[in-house]
């Protein structure tokens, strides 16, 4: 059963996919990385690792997924490479050099260089900020406050016109008066203002319907594409990962249990639990194995 | 922002609470205006039941007050023309030869007495003639007073109303046979409420009462508000060792029950030194406790929400974050929350001046203090002056009433689960 599961994989290398599959990053210089990475809350007796020395490589414009069921430690690690959390042991390279947040000004210029999209839209804005403020903020955060009126309309037509979205409709509205897709859409927009050289996305999709998320990945690799930045990508979802992703890491209980280039993960998986997250894809003319779940 | 307007302007528990709320402030406001009385003046002695009063002469020695009333002459005759005075007017008749057989001091015939007195008496001639017992001086004088105190009760036609003297006279003449309304007269006083023992003014003072405890209680309220807001943003936004230390704080007032620390404050700073101010400032730094938790205890749900962390990879400040991001989530509880601080303020000044430890009593009244003024006085139980304490009761209940109706109103309006 699982190597018919396997075989089925093998037949969708004729797929298009989303990334150049034969692009090699890892001579591409390092942009963020780990060693050892360890985050435990302890409440009282009760201790809690989410993250387990865990080490990892991001490369220079490459997208990477970080694979993992709720809970295995996946929101964790990314407010800690996102700065929002600091590590209890291990230490977190930023362009191969300790990282080094410990004042509001370092913080500050760190976050220049790693911007994020959360999972839940509706969560992300203020709902008493207008759109036009959000995406002026951005563009006020990479010191263009002294740019024109005009200008300032312009740089923000532009980045709604990236994620398909037209700013003229969108002004002096909430972002609440929004779908949720068109809200990752303006987030994806704010990413594209702020121009980053990491975005962090933690499952940009899981509250997103189904046709909407292609869009959304869509405009997640076309951004990739144009500005080189480095996506790491989270979801609990391989399929996806498989889609998008250059390099994948997979994470249980707050391990990287497999790591390495998207087709070696999928094709060639030595993980156990690799095996079970691929097993449980659901796909369309075939049933499905629930036999590994749980 | 604008339907949130019109839920709150259509709640029906917000609107009648705030209608009674405008109400009272609205009268405090405007009531000076038409009655410019000083709420502590003396009016009387004692407590006037309610009504309106015709003064005679004032409490605070004023100049005196005559008042003349003619067309009550018989009446009045009958009434305080005392017997020795008749019988003297009889025996000054019968001395001049008048006869008197129809005549009698008895109060029928007063009348007719009267009549035979003015027909007769003559100072002047009393003072020549010499008639048999009235030949000494003392004699002449004693009927020469009668005659002025006779005078005094019939001498004008019209009913003449006398203030003050010299150039501030103010006079009003009536007719006689017309009824008046009491309060057209310059030295009456309309008293709806009656007076307090002191003999004050009960509504004025309470008017006046009303409008000090109602800026105690938004003193305290601003004060315990703020206090609590500040002290829960920051321990619950900065968390860690902040926290730790402004929840150890908050820990010790929590358990020193409030009132007894109150108490012991009040105390303890004495009662000169006891202003409103100073009144409002203790009630406020006592009551701050409980908002400083709640307020906490939401922006730790708060600041881990995806917006904030968006804003603050945005690069912003600590302020600007728990300004913009965090504050107008709940601002709406920070309002619910003044509103209740502002009602337990004003009971608690309630409660500390009923026993005696309220502010400084030469200056203004509040609704304690009438309280405790009426309990020292016995209006509850000897004077049973009813009108001097229930109107406080119930001045004291309609604001807490209005301030908690306004409060569930909002309730309803922000969290929509408690919607009918």
């Amino acid at each position: 059963m699982k190597n018919e599961t396997h075989n089925q994989t093998d037949t969708r290398e004729s797929v298009t996919f989303g990334t150049d599959r034969n692009k090699d990053f890892s001579k591409e210089p390092l942009c963020l990385s780990g060693k050892d990475v360890t985050r435990i809350f302890q409440n009282g007796k009760t201790v809690t690792t989410a993250v387990d020395h865990v080490s990892f490589e991001f490369h220079k414009g490459e997208l990477v997924s970080i694979v993992g069921e709720s809970g295995s430690g996946k929101t964790t690690l990314s407010k800690m490479l996102l700065g929002l959390l600091e590590p209890t042991s291990g230490q977190i390279f930023y362009r191969g050099e300790p990282r080094d947040i410990s004042t509001g000004a370092k913080k500050r210029r760190y976050w220049e260089g790693i911007q994020a999209i959360f999972q839940d839209p509706f969560s992300s804005f203020n709902v008493f900020h207008k759109i036009d403020d959000v995406l002026l903020d951005c563009i006020n955060m990479r010191g263009m406050r002294n740019l024109s009126k005009d200008e300032k309309f312009a740089m923000m037509s532009d980045a709604c016109s990236f994620v398909n979205l037209k700013f003229a409709e969108l002004t002096n509205k909430y972002p609440f008066e929004l779908s949720g897709g068109q809200m990752q859409r303006l987030m994806i927009a704010r990413i594209f203002l702020l121009k980053p050289e990491i975005l962090l996305a933690d499952e940009p999709t899981s509250m997103i319907d189904a046709c909407s998320r292609a869009t959304i990945l869509d405009m997640l690799l076309n951004l990739r594409n144009e500005t080189g930045m480095t996506v790491i990508f989270i979801t609990h979802d391989i399929g996806l990962a498989y889609y998008i992703s250059d390099s994948i890491y997979i994470m249980e209980h707050g391990k990287f249990v497999e790591k390495g280039r998207a087709e070696e993960v999928i094709l060639q998986p030595k993980a156990s639990y690799t095996k079970r997250l691929i097993s449980d894809v659901p796909k369309i003319h075939e049933p499905w194995d629930l036999s590994t779940v749980g | 922002m604008k339907s949130t307007l019109r839920n709150i302007l259509h709640s029906p528990r917000f609107m009648v609470g705030f209608v009674i709320f405008m109400t009272m402030v609205l009268t405090v406001l405007i009531y000076p205006y038409f009655v410019p009385r000083n709420p502590l003046l003396s009016l009387g002695k004692g407590f006037l039941p309610p009504g309106t009063y015709f003064s005679v002469y004032d409490a605070n020695n004023a100049p005196t007050f005559r008042v003349e009333l003619p067309e009550a002459d018989t009446n009045r005759l009958q009434n305080d023309l005392p017997q020795s005075d008749r019988k003297l007017m009889l025996d000054f008749l019968k001395a001049k030869g008048v006869d008197t057989s129809g005549l009698s001091s008895g109060n029928d015939k007063i009348a007719d007495l009267l009549e035979a007195w003015k027909a007769n008496y003559d100072e002047a001639d009393v003072k020549s003639s010499k008639y048999e017992g009235f030949t000494t001086q003392a004699k002449r004088r004693a009927l020469a007073k009668l005659d002025k105190k006779l005078n005094d009760f019939l001498s004008n036609a019209s009913m003449k109303v006398i203030r003050g003297e010299g150039e501030d006279l103010q006079e009003k003449n009536v007719s006689g046979t017309e009824y008046t309304r009491v309060d057209q007269l310059a030295n009456s006083v309309s008293l709806p409420l009656g007076t307090d023992n002191f003999g004050r003014d009960t509504l004025t003072e309470l008017v006046q009462a009303t409008g000090v405890s109602l800026l105690i209680g938004l003193i305290a309220g601003t004060v315990a508000t703020l206090l609590g807001l500040i002290v829960g943003l920051l321990a619950g936004y900065v968390g860690g060792l902040v926290d730790d230390i402004l929840m150890f704080v908050a820990n010790i007032f929590t358990v020193i029950p409030g009132f007894v620390l109150l108490i012991l404050i009040y105390y303890s700073v004495g009662q000169e030194a006891r202003g409103i101010i100073t009144c409002a400032m203790v009630i406020g730094l006592t009551s701050w406790v409980w908002t400083a938790r709640s307020v906490r205890s939401q922006v730790i749900s708060l600041r881990n929400r995806d917006h904030v962390n968006l804003s603050k990879l945005s690069g912003h400040s600590l302020f600007r974050i728990v300004t913009t991001d965090i504050l107008p989530y709940i601002a709406s509880y920070v309002v619910m929350a003044f509103i209740l601080q502002v009602s337990s303020g004003i009971l608690a000044e309630a409660q500390l001046s009923l026993l005696g430890l309220g502010p400084k009593t030469t200056e203004v009244p509040t609704l304690g203090l009438m309280m405790n003024w009426a309990k020292l006085f016995g209006a509850y139980t000897s004077s049973n002056a009813w009108w001097a304490y229930f109107p406080v009761i119930l001045v004291i209940a309609l604001t807490s009433f209005s301030l908690n109706l306004m409060n569930t109103g909002l309730d309803q309006v922000f969290n929509p689960t408690l919607r009918e």
